[in-house]
C-alpha cells in the first residue's frame, strides 16, 4: 500500500524554521514506521534526520508523535495508524525537549533529572558473600519499574512541565521507585531531598497520561503514587510534613 | 578538537561499560559511543547468563567450560574457556550485589533455567544454569552497568562515532571520532583503547542485530592493518521471528517449547536425541535448514525462507507470562499471534560473530606475531577465543561482563606506567581525505541498494549453508559494492546531527567485514560449528582444527592461521 508520511521537520543551519514536509512511500501494512523512515532516508531524502537501533522496541531510540501520541517508531506498525491506502501518518518530535533537529530531541535535560534521582543500588550492608536473597513477592514489588527503556515517551506525554518545567518527570521517579522498592537497597533517605519536594513526586497530578502512552506498558502513574505513599508514611511517623510545597499531607 | 585520557573506551554496551568501571578506579577514563549508552544492543539480550552457581541442581565451572569447548566444535581456546566459566560466577554475584534484578527461587536464590548445549556431567542431559531475570536479562545487565557508571561518575561522550584508529607502528596512539551533534571532529590521545563496538550482523538481510551493530572496531582496525580471527564463524540464531529476524529467546525452549514442522512433527528427535530442543544453535539452525528443503517447512515451498513453528503453548499462559513477557509481547506487537494460545513463526537469524579483533585473555589486541601495544577489545566484537566455531547460548554476555572485566583491569593496571604516545605528522591524513571525497559532486549511488544489495548476497551466498560457487558469488558481489561505495557522496552539507555521514561510514565498515567474512569462509574447506559446507560435509581436525587470522589489504583479504590451545580436552566428534 501507499501512504504518505507528513513530517515535522527543522534544521539549524537554515532559515526556514519548523515546516511539515509529505513524502509518499510504498509500505507493507505490517511494516514497522521505523521501517517506512528508513526507505526515505536510504532513498528519496537523505537529510531526513532521526535516531534508531535496535528495530524492536527496547532500546529507546526511536519514541516520537505519532499521529499526535507518543510511540516507538519500531513498536508501531503501519496498519495500526493507517487503515487505507493513501492515508497519511503524521510524525512529530516528542514534546517538553528541544528539537535538535526534524525529530531528534536533546538528552541532557532528561539524563540530569534521571541521575538527580541517584538510579542505582544503594546496598544495605551485610555480611554474606554470594547473592542476596530476596522472595519472589520482594522481587516482584518492582518488578513493572524495571521495564523502563528511559524512551521519554511519559515526559513527552505530561501535561505537568508547561506550567512545571522543573518536574523531574514520570521516568525519573519510575527509576528511583525500581530502587526504592527493592528489597536490597537502603537509599531511600538520600534519594528524598529530590523525590520530597515540589519538583518531585508533588508535581505530578494524576493525569495518567504517561501510562497511557509508555510502550513498556508499565503503570506509571501507580509507581508514582505508591512512592508518594511511601514518603507520607516516612513522613509520618517521624512527626514531620511532606516538603509539597506548603500543602499539609 | 583533541582530548587526552589515560584510557578510552569505544562503545557503551556490557564490556564497555564494564571495562570503564575497571579502568575508571585508577585512569582518567573516557567512553565514546555512538548510541546513548542504555540504547547499546547488550541491552537485547533476553534469556541469561550462563554461570555454573548449582542453586537449582549440581553444576560446576568445569561443566560449563567443557560445554563451552564442545559447542564450539573444539575451535574454541580451552584455558580461556576455564577463564570464561570459573569467572561467570563471581561475575554473576558482582551483577546481584549491585542492584541486578535476577528472577528468584523459592529459596530466593538467582532462578536459573536450562539453555541450549549447557549441560550436567559432561553431556549426560540438560542443565540449568542460565541466571535469568525473565526474559530481558541483557537489559537488566545493561541498565545494571550504566547505573554503576553514573554512580562512579564515569565520562561519557555520547552519540561520537569512530572513524578512524592512530597507530605509531604496533602502539597505539588514540582514535579520530566526529561528534553527531556538531560535526566536529574530535581527537582522543591515549595510552590505552579499548574497542567494545558489539557485533556486525547488519551485513545479513535476515538479523537479529540493531542497526547500530556495524563492525565499527573491527573494520577500523581492519584497514588499519590488523588481521581478523576466524570470521567465517557467524551464527544464526534458529528462532528468528519470521520475515523480521527479531529474536525469540531460546529460553522459550529452555522452558519446554519445542519445534515442529508442517507435519507437527517434533523434528529434533531426528537431529540431536538427548538434547532434542535444546542442542546448540548451529545444529538446531541447520535442521530447520534441512526441514525447509526437504519440504517439511510450514509454507512447503522448500525456499529459503520459509519457516517452521515455535510451539510454547503446553507452558501454560501464567510461566508464558512471568517468565517470557516480552517474548509474548514482541509476538502480538509485530505477528498479532499470542504464544499462550497459538504456535509462533519462526527462521534461522543472522546473531553473533563468533569471530572479530584477535585478544590474549585480558583483552590484548595480538595475533601469534604481534602485540599492539595500549590496543584492547572485548565483547562481541573481539575474539579471545572462547566461542569457538559456535557460541552456546548464554556465553555472550557472560564473555562480555568477563573479559570487558578483565580488559579494565588490564588497562588500570598498564596505563599507571605508560605515557601518551605522540601524534605523528599528518596522522589524520587519511580520514581528512576521506572526509573530504564525500563533500560535493553529484548524486552518487543509492545508500538503500547500497545495503540492500550486501544484505541479500550475504545472506543467500554465506548463510547457514555454504558451498564455493556461492560463496565466490558473495566475494565477487561484495567487492563490486565496495568500488560502488568508494563513489558514495553527501547529499546533505549540514554540520548538526548528519547521520546520513553515519550510514556510509556504517555501510563502509559492513562491506569491509562482509569481504573478510566471505573470503575466510572459502578458504575453510571443512565443517565446523556454524560454518557448515555442503561441498566439504565433514570436521577435518588434520588440516583444520585452527584459527583464521584474515588480513585486508584495499580489496584482497590475505589469510594465515593461529594454534588453538587443547590443553584441556581431546576433540571428539561432537554428538547431542
Amino acid at each position: 500500500m501507499n501512504v504518505v508520511l507528513d513530517i515535522r521537520r527543522f534544521n539549524p543551519e537554515d532559515d526556514r524554521g519548523t515546516f511539515n514536509q509529505t513524502y509518499d512511500v510504498e509500505v507493507d501494512s505490517t511494516d514497522r514506521v521505523l521501517d517506512a523512515l528508513m526507505s526515505i532516508k536510504r532513498g528519496e531524502d537523505r537529510t531526513l534526520t532521526f535516531r534508531k537501533s535496535c528495530a524492536h522496541g527496547i532500546c529507546g531510540s526511536d519514541a516520537m508523535l505519532i499521529n499526535g501520541k507518543e510511540r516507538l517508531a519500531c513498536k508501531t506498525l503501519i496498519q495500526e495508524v493507517a487503515e487505507a491506502d493513501g492515508d497519511t501518518i503524521h510524525l512529530e518530535p516528542l514534546r517538553h525537549l528541544a528539537v535538535e533537529r526534524d525529530l531528534i530531541v536533546r538528552q541532557i535535560s532528561f539524563f540530569k533529572k534521571f541521575e538527580s534521582v541517584r538510579p542505582f543500588l544503594i546496598p544495605k550492608p551485610r555480611e554474606e558473600a554470594g547473592e542476596y536473597l530476596q522472595t519472589r513477592e520482594e522481587r516482584s514489588e518492582f518488578d513493572d519499574a524495571t521495564k523502563c527503556i528511559l524512551c521519554q515517551s511519559c515526559v513527552s506525554s505530561c501535561p505537568v512541565p508547561d506550567k512545571n518545567p522543573g518536574f523531574i518527570g514520570p521516568a525519573s521517579i519510575v527509576q528511583a521507585a525500581r530502587f526504592v522498592f527493592d528489597s536490597r537497597d537502603a537509599g531511600f533517605e538520600e534519594r528524598l531531598a529530590v523525590l520530597d519536594h515540589p519538583d518531585g513526586v508533588w508535581a505530578c497530578e494524576n493525569h495518567f497520561e504517561c501510562t497511557r502512552v509508555c510502550p513498556r506498558g508499565i503503570k506509571i502513574t501507580k509507581l508514582i503514587n505508591l512512592t508518594k505513599r511511601k514518603i507520607q508514611h516516612y513522613r509520618k511517623e517521624r512527626g514531620e510534613q511532606t516538603k509539597e510545597s506548603g500543602v499539609t499531607t | 578538537m583533541t582530548h587526552e585520557f589515560d584510557a578510552v573506551i569505544v562503545g557503551a554496551g556490557g564490556a564497555g561499560l564494564y571495562a570503564a568501571l575497571e579502568a575508571s578506579k585508577k585512569a582518567r577514563t573516557a567512553v565514546i559511543s555512538k548510541v546513548y549508552p542504555t540504547r547499546s544492543h547488550t541491552g537485547a539480550a533476553q534469556g541469561g547468563i550462563g554461570a555454573a552457581l548449582g542453586n537449582v541442581e549440581e553444576d560446576h565451572p568445569e561443566w560449563h567450560a567443557f560445554d563451552t569447548v564442545k559447542g564450539g566444535d573444539y575451535l574454541t581456546d580451552q584455558d580461556a574457556a576455564i577463564i570464561l566459566a570459573e569467572d561467570a560466577v563471581r561475575a554473576v554475584y558482582d551483577l546481584e550485589n549491585r542492584g541486578l534484578p535476577f528472577s528468584r527461587t523459592d529459596e530466593g536464590k538467582i532462578a536459573q533455567r536450562r539453555f541450549g548445549g549447557h549441560t550436567r556431567n559432561f553431556g549426560e542431559g540438560a542443565v540449568h544454569r542460565s541466571c535469568y531475570a525473565a526474559d530481558r536479562t541483557g537489559h537488566m545487565i545493561l541498565q545494571t552497568l550504566y547505573q554503576q557508571c553514573i554512580k562512579n561518575e564515569v565520562r561519557f561522550f555520547n552519540e561520537y562515532q569512530v572513524l578512524d584508529i592512530v597507530l605509531e607502528g604496533n602502539r597505539c596512539a588514540g582514535v579520530v571520532s566526529v561528534e553527531l551533534s556538531t560535526g566536529e571532529l574530535h581527537v582522543f590521545r591515549s595510552k590505552a583503547v579499548l574497542f567494545a563496538t558489539g557485533g556486525f550482523g547488519r551485513m545479513f538481510k535476515v538479523t537479529s542485530n540493531a542497526h547500530a551493530n556495524t563492525g565499527d572496531g573491527p573494520a577500523v582496525l581492519a584497514r588499519a592493518g590488523v588481521p581478523l580471527e576466524d570470521m567465517e564463524f557467524f551464527q544464526f540464531h534458529p528462532t528468528g521471528i519470521y520475515g523480521m529476524g527479531i529474536l525469540i529467546t531460546e529460553g522459550v525452549r529452555g522452558e519446554g517449547g519445542i519445534l515442529k514442522n508442517r507435519n507437527g512433527d517434533r523434528f529434533m528427535e531426528e537431529y540431536a536425541p538427548t538434547l532434542l530442543d535444546l542442542a546448540p544453535r548451529d545444529m538446531v539452525s541447520r535442521a530447520i535448514m534441512n526441514e525447509i528443503s526437504a519440504g517439511r517447512g510450514i509454507r512447503g515451498d522448500c525456499k529459503i525462507d520459509d519457516y517452521v513453528y515455535l510451539d510454547a503453548t503446553a507452558l501454560g499462559r501464567e510461566t508464558v507470562e512471568s517468565r517470557l513477557p516480552d517474548i509474548a509481547d514482541f509476538c502480538k506487537t509485530y505477528l498479532n499471534v499470542d504464544p499462550a494460545d497459538k504456535a509462533m513463526p519462526v527462521q534461522p537469524t543472522a546473531h553473533y560473530a563468533m569471530g572479530g579483533i584477535p585478544t590474549d585473555i585480558d583483552g590484548r589486541v595480538e595475533t601469534d606475531l604481534v602485540t599492539y601495544e595500549g590496543l584492547y577489545a572485548a565483547g562481541e566484537c573481539a575474539c579471545v577465543s572462547v566461542h569457538g566455531a559456535n557460541r552456546l547460548g548464554t556465553n555472550s554476555l557472560v564473555d562480555l561482563v568477563v573479559f570487558g572485566r578483565r580488559a579494565g583491569m588490564h588497562i588500570a593496571d598498564y596505563v599507571s606506567r605508560a605515557d601518551i604516545p605522540p601524534l605523528a605528522d599528518g596522522f589524520d591524513d587519511k580520514i581528512l581525505r576521506q572526509l573530504d571525497a564525500l563533500k560535493g559532486g553529484g548524486a552518487g549511488p543509492s545508500l538503500g541498494e547500497l545495503f540492500h544489495n550486501m544484505q541479500d548476497t550475504m545472506m543467500r551466498n554465506v548463510g547457514v549453508y555454504r558451498r564455493e560457487s556461492a560463496m565466490k558469488q558473495a566475494v565477487s558481489d561484495i567487492r563490486k559494492l565496495r568500488q560502488v561505495a568508494l563513489g558514495l557522496k553527501l547529499r546533505d552539507s549540514n554540520r548538526k546531527f548528519n547521520n546520513e555521514l553515519l550510514e556510509i561510514v556504517e555501510v563502509r565498515n559492513l562491506l569491509d567485514l562482509a569481504l573478510i567474512t566471505a573470503e575466510s569462509a572459502l578458504n575453510r574447506t571443512e565443517s565446523r560449528g556454524a560454518h557448515s559446507r555442503e561441498d566439504y560435509p565433514e570436521r577435518d581436525d588434520g588440516r583444520w582444527l585452527k584459527h583464521t587470522l584474515a588480513a585486508l589489504d584495499h580489496d584482497s583479504v590475505s589469510v594465515t592461521f593461529k594454534n588453538v590451545d587443547l590443553s584441556r580436552w581431546e576433540p571428539k566428534p561432537r554428538v547431542y
